[in-house]
């Protein structure tokens, strides 16, 4: 109960017990991940050897390939990389002409589009991907039999992959940056107006810095959606892996610790950018 | 910009510039596939490159016992799945709306958000590194003489579920949360003087006002979870079942896509009428439940 009500002292240890087993069941996992990084055997499993950086730098001693010196992981990072920056220029952009769309424009069938434009965030990943999928060869086998064009980007591969990713994140950035356009204040606009901005002067400096916060934050959130994404992605990859097909095929052969080394530098990588956005937003 | 300044057609041709990028993603990425996988899915190959149209996909999903029983049991752990989950957040997200306050409340909530930047590929592999039989957990159980030899603590079904919980706690946490920190505490003390006690307030009072949260939480958790093939494959192994692994087996295995495309129409169906069933009992409408995660 609230603490302006009495409670028996065995409520508040048990609220108290709960919150520290939940907690720990929060983060045990990903402390393994990171303390078994650090440990000086071939497999990421107990007992404890003694602390190495191996599977960070390598040692050719003992044949071990670390991190920095494992080109396919390293690739698959790049890849990633590439992807969720592609994903998060095309969603802040479509985002953005979307949300100016459905809070500025009057037009035929506008509530049916606003719901169409949640559907993609309730059609489940692995169906978005074969979807997608199927519909790009059915294109791509058209388009050769009649002109005998082969588009290559329509067979699986990173386009693919792509607009995947797309497909579903472009909801999301719509969704934060509408949030953020309804709250505006239009006299503003109207102030500029009258004081004799053009239109583009009046977007460039007044409603686009209103923007901000929500453009950075759903670009973040885009990014990070991108380089987690796995169902989607599973379904239209080709032969360049990003890093979570990678990770996911060597889970399934039983994995050295250079896996867990991996995963620590994405831990430290996504807290290093949720704090500078927390930051970013604090003062607001 | 301005909807409401310039002449018409000034404003016609906006319009229909910000409509066209719209229009062009909906259709190309979501609506048109989608016909396209039905189509698929509606079609039996009789001869190399000679296909009619025929229910045959899903006939074969019927007659299998096999293909309908990973459907329903992907179902029914998807929902014991939701339900854990519901039970486990609901008293973090009182605590953090109601009991921790000020900064306190705000430190643990990004707590509580922490684990869940991090991929889903990087929790689950923690999670096998301490469960699998020569991980950390079994070597505990065997430290602490409650099991002689190590036990494997992967590829359960209970492994597959503290795997969805776990992926899951945050979409549910977080609806909770701002469904219980509009629920106005003179109302709690206002039933607590009439006499109400801890249990009848939280049914009469509580679970009615955080109906919304607690609504769209369950929507979006079931739905991830149905949809999730990380944690099901990787905790459960072979004996996963999981339904997203049979399409992924159609569709780029057996390089069956009509098949493929039956099972994904068929994982579409239950998971849009989960959340119809949903947003019914509830009395919500669909953007607002959206809205509101």
């Amino acid at each position: 109960m609230i603490p302006s009500l009495p409670r028996p002292v065995w409520l508040r240890a048990g609220t108290a017990l709960y919150l520290v087993a939940f907690l720990i069941f929060l983060f045990l996992p990903l402390v393994t991940v990171g303390v078994f990084a650090f440990n000086d055997a071939a497999y990421p499993a107990p007992p404890w050897h003694g602390f190495t950086l191996d599977w960070f730098i390598g040692n050719a001693a003992k044949a071990r390939t670390g991190l920095f010196g494992d080109e396919e992981l390293l690739g698959s990072i790049w890849t990633s990389f590439e992807v969720a920056c592609a994903v998060t220029v095309l969603s802040v952009v479509i985002g953005t002409t979307n949300a100016f769309l459905m809070e500025r424009g009057r037009f035929w069938g506008k509530q049916a589009l606003s719901v169409m434009m949640l559907a993609p965030l309730v059609i489940p990943g692995v169906i978005l991907g074969i979807s997608i999928l199927a519909f790009a060869s059915r294109v791509a086998d058209v388009l050769n039999d009649s002109f005998g064009l082969e588009l290559e980007f329509l067979r699986p591969g990173l386009p693919l992959v792509v607009l995947g990713q797309f497909s579903y994140i472009a909801a999301i950035a719509t969704l934060t940056i509408s949030a953020r356009l309804k709250r505006f204040d239009r006299t503003l606009e109207e102030a500029a107006y009258n004081l004799g901005a053009s239109r583009p002067a009046v977007l460039w400096t007044i409603t686009l810095p209103y923007l901000r916060p929500a453009l950075i934050g759903s670009a973040a959130i885009a990014f990070l959606m991108s380089f987690e994404n796995f169902n989607t992605t599973l379904m239209l990859v080709g032969a360049d892996s990003p890093l979570t097909i990678m990770m996911y095929g060597r889970m399934r052969e039983g994995a050295t610790p250079v896996l867990n080394a991996v995963s620590l530098f994405l831990m430290v990588a996504s807290a290093v950018l949720a704090l500078s956005l927390m930051r970013r937003s604090e003062p607001r | 910009m301005d909807d409401t300044a310039g002449p018409a057609w000034q404003r016609r041709l906006m319009v229909g510039l910000l409509l066209a990028p719209a229009l062009l993603w909906l259709f190309a990425l979501i609506v048109l596939p989608h016909v396209d996988l039905a189509l698929l899915s509606l079609r039996e190959r009789t001869a190399p490159r000679e296909y009619v149209t025929s229910l045959a996909q899903y006939r074969t999903f019927f007659g299998e016992p096999l293909y309908w029983h990973i459907f329903v049991r992907t179902a029914v752990m998807s929902l014991i799945s939701t339900l854990l989950t519901l039970l486990i957040a609901f008293p973090i997200a009182w605590t953090i709306a109601k009991l921790a306050r000020g900064r306190l409340g705000t430190l643990l909530f990004i707590v509580c958000l922490i684990p869940f930047w991090v991929s889903e590929t990087v929790r689950t592999l923690g999670w096998m590194i301490l469960l699998r039989e020569s991980g950390v957990l079994p070597g505990i159980l065997v430290h602490l003489g409650i099991t002689a030899v190590p036990v494997e603590l992967l590829y359960h079904d209970a492994t597959i579920l503290v795997g969805l919980v776990y992926t899951s706690l945050l979409f549910m946490v977080v609806p909770l949360v701002s469904s219980l920190e509009s629920l106005d505490n003179s109302l709690i003390e206002a039933a607590y003087d009439l006499g109400g006690n801890g249990l009848s307030i939280l049914r009469q009072i509580v679970i009615p006002h955080a109906l919304p949260g607690i609504t769209a939480g369950c929507i979006v958790v079931f739905m991830l979870t149905l949809g999730n093939y990380l944690t099901p494959t990787l905790l459960g192994g072979t004996s996963s079942q999981w339904f997203t692994e049979q399409i992924y087996t159609q569709f780029i295995t057996r390089f069956n896509w009509e098949q493929g495309a039956a099972f994904g129409f068929l994982l579409l169906a239950l998971s849009t009428s989960m959340v119809w069933v949903g947003l019914k009992l509830s009395g919500q409408r669909f953007s607002d439940v959206m809205r509101r995660t």
